[in-house]
């Protein structure tokens, strides 16, 4: 594309702040929820959970379920198509187990019944035999050769012999000679951490709609980050073709990548299907933390040298991950971001994933990064500090910058570390005084960002207005950037343009909303939509002027002849290209559909001040700065609104948050009240600091914001904290207890 | 169990309808009055996004139970609005981008309410104190302290 290195520097719409489109939806309580919507003769349904963390399932008797009056399906594991490939029998056997139960919370029967109360008196009838087997839920135990097996016969080929059967897939990246980099080095740093699982913690819980007709057609209405998804997965486990299944996308109560997958979607279809009925199913939040997707728990150990003058030598990391009792390909992903902000000669990075009796991990904004930086971002802190250098002179010294080759392979091209460092510096937060007790962090932080398969519809209205169609669901106000960028491209105000979000029946395939990738990919090809509307109106222009559709360009939201040789016409503007439009040949709309690449990474920095409570253990957040690339902020209120929850999230799993099991591997901590996410009166104001260093693969150089914020928190909290109790703490979350225990020793 | 027959007033209109004794004021706003605007989020009151006003408590509608509003008056998001005008807090909302996802976000328009109404000029910690039981994942919580602010302003001088 001749655009792609040349993005566009002046904007007349991208850049400002108008009102989202769904506000006053959302503020009234008018927007519809996946739980907020019903169906004539709905039944309601709730699902049997295991109540142990690892058991074969001897026998499952629904018979006196079945009998009992309101009950009008029940469905166990056999309701379901059985499953070749790999992942889609992961996902059907996580909705509804099969043979086992692999977790506390797993689930493996289902009723529809015409109340809730009847449906979950008839689970109670529900006679499930186990047999119960041992379990583990700790990464370093389930790698040891003597722990119980979760899932036989699971391992990849990468995986080195003689590990555990539970070690399910190997990694390695790097170059360079670490030897000859640590015997260069004036000082050598090695630790171990550990991190724990923590929930993404959206406030709507699962929740669908499903319909099927006896002709073998169904409706799903449902809560999800991906309608499109949701179809090809549904549509694998009933058997169905995807023609038949309309999948429609609720507005959603957040995701973070843990709404990417199906957990009671094809359930409901299965009751439905059975029973003949609509059928609701709505999670609870005990099921939420039980039953779907917390990120990986995580144990690493991360061995750095450095010159007294700071300059990196070598440096290494070992990952160990869990995903649950599923294979997981998280780590690939830690392994390749763990040191993504710096130029190395020397690095290599080793990864495993191994299988616990925990629910299976589902993606959470940065999947596997905030860990492996988490580890790296503490071991150079805990360098500067022993070397007496200062923090963000030293990761200027090793930053990445355009042409460095990236520990994980690629060159990266334009970035905006350097700049985003040098921000930081230049902040009076950075030499803000600190009181006696208090302590200063800061991290790095980097995300790959991603493209992917994307597809848009423009229609040109003949009142001069333009509707836009695409298929990405919109967490955060996805559906004004997208307005922006279309009215920017088209020459019109935002307000002449309404942007929705699609059924599957009516676009083509989307990806999932996920890897930071809507605003770039979903705002290229609305770009490129436009493109294509804009040069069918050019034509109209010409045939109406009499003149070669070579010969009109259009500037400024009109159609005008390209110069005195074209002949002199006053310009036509889209409006009045658009009335009539049924007179020179139709409809206008433009249309672009192509799998995005280039999306551009993405670093941040992190500064945060804390002050401890030494006799409580308790940590409070003083003063917190972010500091990022955008690429180009199209709507700059939700790139602060991505930088400020991102950290948030950040500093509630650097504090608090954590999955508990005790002893018998049941979840411990499964509600609000004991996993204690954030709220507003923990946290100090959260300052941004947006930075622009155009992504040369996007022609506005959007890049995408909403992971990378999540990634530094970990470490720069961590990193303060320790300046703060001069002890280094190496285990996440630095709950109270944790830090009391550290004081202790201290 | 045999069901209760309740005569309330919701949002300023009379209403009536029959629950089950132990059936939640927000199961009964949302699955017999189609009152879907107060969310719930967790059941246990922990998360505040079934805030509604009973009488002049703000409570979780979770908690309550839906005979307990016989002879009560009840406000929920549906009724903040004025018409077709937006209450200063619903607009203020929108315009500090003060939401993302929007699942809290009638729950902390109806909390937000409640502490203006009782203090017209509050700090920002007393905002993040009040609204400490109304839980936000997407914010982070600084668009909605300034929202609230520039509300209570815009409200100070009306």
């Amino acid at each position: 594309m001749a655009f792609d290195n040349a993005p566009k520097r002046v904007f007349k719409v991208v850049g400002t702040r108008p009102p989202r489109p769904d506000g006053v939806d959302k503020v009234t309580g008018r927007a519809l929820y996946g739980a907020d919507v019903s169906a004539p003769g709905m039944l309601m349904a709730h699902i049997l959970r295991s109540p142990h963390a690892h058991a074969a399932i001897v026998s499952i008797d629904t018979s006196a379920a079945e009998a009992l009056p309101g009950v009008k399906a029940v469905v166990t594991a056999a309701d379901f198509a059985p499953q070749d490939d790999d992942f889609l029998r992961d996902v059907q056997d996580n909705c509804m187990a099969r043979d086992k139960v692999l977790y506390d919370g797993h689930a493996l029967a289902a009723v529809a019944a015409t109340t809730p109360a009847i449906a979950k008196a008839a689970l109670r009838l529900i006679k499930a035999t186990y047999n119960a087997l041992p379990h583990v839920t700790d990464v370093d135990a389930a790698m040891r050769a003597d722990a119980p097996v979760v899932q036989e016969g699971r391992s990849l080929e990468t995986v080195p012999d003689g590990m555990s059967p539970n070690v399910t897939s190997h990694c390695e990246f790097g170059h360079g000679d670490l030897a000859a980099g640590f015997a260069a080095a004036d000082l050598i740093v090695e630790r171990s951490f550990t991190t724990a699982a923590t929930h993404q913690g959206y406030i709507e819980p699962h929740a669908c709609l499903a319909s099927m007709t006896p002709d073998g057609k169904a409706d799903l209405w449902c809560c999800t980050q991906g309608q499109f998804n949701v179809r090809t997965l549904c549509a694998a486990m009933l058997g169905m073709e995807a023609s038949q299944l309309r999948v429609t996308a609720s507005e959603i109560g957040g995701g973070f990548g843990g709404k990417t997958t199906v957990f009671i979607e094809p359930v409901a279809l299965a009751l439905s299907r059975k029973s003949g009925r609509p059928v609701k199913i709505v999670m609870s939040r005990d099921e939420v933390f039980k039953a779907t997707g917390p990120t990986v728990s995580s144990s690493i150990d991360v061995k750095i040298g450095m010159t007294s003058d700071g300059r990196i030598t070598a440096a290494e990391a070992h990952l160990r991950y869990s995903g649950g009792a599923f294979p997981c390909g998280t780590v690939d992903m830690g392994a390749q971001a763990a040191f993504a902000a710096y130029d190395l000669s020397a690095v290599r990075t080793l990864g495993w994933n191994a299988l616990t009796n925990r629910p299976k991990e589902a993606a959470y904004r940065a999947p596997g990064a905030p860990q492996a930086i988490y580890a790296v971002e503490s071991v150079v802190d805990e360098l500067c500090q022993k070397l007496g250098l200062d923090p963000l002179d030293v990761r200027l010294k090793n930053a990445a910058r355009k042409g460095t080759k990236s520990s994980y392979g690629p060159t990266f091209d334009d970035i905006g570390l350097v700049a985003t460092l040098e921000a930081a510096m230049a902040h009076p937060h950075y030499t803000a005084p600190l009181a006696s007790g208090q302590g200063r962090g800061l991290s790095a932080g980097f995300w790959f960002n991603f493209g992917g398969n994307t597809c848009v519809s423009l229609n040109v209205n003949t009142d001069g207005t333009v509707g836009i169609t695409e298929g990405n669901p919109d967490i955060g106000g996805s559906r004004a950037a997208i307005s922006q960028m279309a009215a920017e491209e088209l020459g019109i105000s935002y307000d002449k343009i309404r942007t929705i979000i699609a059924d599957t029946s009516s676009l083509g395939h989307n990806d999932v909303t996920d890897g930071s990738r809507v605003t770039f990919s979903v705002g290229l090809a609305t770009i490129k939509a436009a493109q294509d509307a804009v040069a069918k109106m050019c034509s109209r222009a010409a045939r109406i002027w009499g003149i070669d559709e070579d010969a009109v360009i259009w500037h400024d939201g009109a159609a005008m002849p390209a110069g005195p040789n074209a002949g002199k016409f006053p310009p036509m503007t889209l409006a009045e290209i658009a009335a009539v439009s049924f007179n020179t040949g139709g409809p206008i709309a433009g249309h672009y559909e192509f799998n995005a690449d280039g999306a551009g990474v993405s670093f941040g920095v992190h500064l945060v001040d804390v002050e401890v409570d030494r006799e409580t253990g308790a940590t409070k957040v003083l003063r917190y700065t972010v500091f990022q690339d955008a690429g180009k902020a199209v709507h700059p209120s939700y790139v602060e609104g991505q930088m400020q929850g991102g950290a948030v999230q950040g500093i509630g799993w650097a504090l608090n948050e954590e999955y508990i099991y005790g002893a018998d591997g049941r979840l411990q901590n499964a509600g609000f009240l004991d996993y204690r996410v954030p709220v507003a009166s923990d946290l100090p104001p959260i300052e941004t600091v947006i930075l622009e260093i155009p992504n040369p693969g996007h022609p506005y150089g959007v890049r995408g914001v909403g992971e990378t914020p999540i990634v530094p928190p970990l470490a720069a909290l961590s990193n303060a904290v320790s300046r703060a109790i001069g002890t280094r703490l190496n285990a996440l979350p630095m709950s109270p207890p944790r830090i009391l225990k550290a004081l202790s020793k201290g | 169990m045999k069901s209760i027959h309740v005569s309330t007033t919701i949002n300023g209109d009379a209403a009536e309808f029959i629950c089950a004794p132990d059936e939640s004021l927000l199961d009964v706003l949302r699955n017999r009055l189609g009152l879907t605007g107060a969310k719930e989020g967790c059941g246990t009151g922990d998360c505040g996004a079934c805030s509604v006003m009973l009488d002049d408590r703000l409570v979780c509608a979770c908690l309550v139970l839906g005979a307990e509003a016989e002879g009560a008056t009840v406000g929920t998001i549906e009724g903040v609005a004025n018409g077709d005008t937006l209450h200063p807090l619903q607009q203020s909302f929108i315009d500090h981008a003060a939401l993302q996802c929007g699942i809290c976000t009638p729950g902390i328009i109806v909390a937000a309410k409640a502490l203006l109404e009782k203090n017209p000029d509050p700090t920002d910690t007393e905002v993040r104190y009040w609204l400490a039981g109304n839980l936000c994942r997407c914010t982070g919580y600084d668009k909605i302290i300034h929202a609230v602010q520039d509300a209570a302003q815009k409200m100070r001088s009306a």
